[in-house]
């Protein structure tokens, strides 16, 4: 069975995750695009602290009989992975837009010094 | 036929100069344009001051973005015969005209200056070198289908179908291996020539250890994720 604690502490840290992506978003620091993967991380993290019977299946399942905590650590590593997965996707997508922009930059400022000087 | 010679440089000072005369002096109606990947020294002022159209690149993108940058201004000019000669020197402008003839001639679309065509070729590159050159030539010959002896080489003449397609397919680190590749798959005609290259003529060259490993592992999977995917048979669509 969970401790009782490991529910309250996973619980509060789930919701102290939640209100800084929440405040981020608000802040317009943080993209709602980008926010969902972690909101969904703090959510699914939440669930399973307060419903400590289901946390107690799950780890059933997945044959941790010990220590159903430990069920917890693995759902929220595989959430991060997730969020790290996704970035990577994301910063892929940045490299090749940044470089056909810097092509096109160079492109156009070519253009621009063989064009007539403009007439007022 | 209108002809471009696309040179990518970065901190290439040095040499620069001497590889825009060469190629002028090849053909003086050439137009050369010097992809400047934002060198630091004076390579592009050199490059403009020798007669070069100049590209700027606004930051560092990696010598086949250079490339490509080289190979679009190539597309939206218009450009029927596009050669690629590196900045430092290596590639000797007189043999362009091997390495455009079968362009010119109408039977291939990339032509490679390749040091391998001829088994009894001057160039003799150490071990490492020459092993990592041989396995992907046989990777890409296997993968791509036909017989290619020199992938790495950075030599190459285009028709229009190839200057269209790597104006828009083109890696931007360690391009030609992979390039070679795709333009197999695209179905481009390929061509190899024997050429010679020499030493650089000033400056340093940017492989070292920790970066060849990379080159190997990047190139390797990239080879590996180019022949998984689909590309547009350019073949077809020529009439």
């Amino acid at each position: 069975m969970t401790p009782l604690r490991a529910s309250i502490a996973g619980a509060i840290a789930s919701i102290i995750l939640i209100l800084v992506v929440v405040e981020l978003v608000r802040g317009r620091r943080l993209k709602e695009r980008y926010a969902l993967l972690w909101l969904a991380t703090g959510v699914v993290l939440l669930i399973l602290s307060v419903w400590r019977e289901g946390l107690n299946t799950l780890a059933g399942w997945f044959g941790v009989t010990g220590y159903p905590p430990a069920v917890l650590f693995a759902v929220a590593i595989l959430f991060i992975f997730l969020v790290l997965l996704h970035y990577s996707t994301v910063v892929s997508r940045l490299t090749d837009e940044n470089v056909d922009l810097a092509q096109r930059i160079a492109l156009l400022e070519e253009k621009l010094s063989r064009a007539p000087p403009p007439v007022d | 036929m209108s002809f471009i010679a696309v040179v990518p440089a970065w901190n290439e000072e040095g040499a620069i100069g001497r590889v825009v005369d060469e190629i002028r002096a090849y053909d003086v109606a050439a137009t050369v344009v010097v992809v400047d990947d934002a060198s630091t020294d004076r390579t592009a002022d050199i490059a403009e001051a020798h007669g070069a159209k100049v590209l700027r690149l606004p930051f560092n993108v990696g010598i086949g973005g250079a490339v490509q940058t080289g190979f679009r201004y190539a597309r939206d000019e218009g450009f029927e015969v596009a050669a690629r000669l590196d900045g430092d020197g290596q590639h000797d402008a007189s043999e362009l005209d091997k390495l455009l003839e079968p362009v010119l001639a109408g039977t291939a679309d990339l032509v490679i200056g390749s040091r391998f065509v001829d088994p009894g070729g001057g160039y003799r590159p150490p071990f490492a070198r020459r092993t990592g050159i041989r396995l992907f030539a046989r990777l890409v010959s296997v993968l791509g289908g036909q017989k290619v002896t020199d992938t790495t080489s950075g030599f190459v003449a285009l028709s229009r179908s190839g200057i269209e397609l790597f104006a828009v397919e083109y890696p931007h680190d360690y391009p030609e291996v992979e390039a070679t590749l795709v333009a197999l798959r695209s179905g481009l005609r390929l061509a190899q020539v024997q050429v010679e290259m020499r030493e650089r003529q000033a400056g340093t060259s940017s492989i070292t250890f920790v970066r060849s490993l990379y080159y190997i592992v990047k190139v390797m999977l990239a080879l590996l994720v180019a022949s998984l995917r689909r590309y547009p048979r350019l073949q077809a669509a020529r009439r």
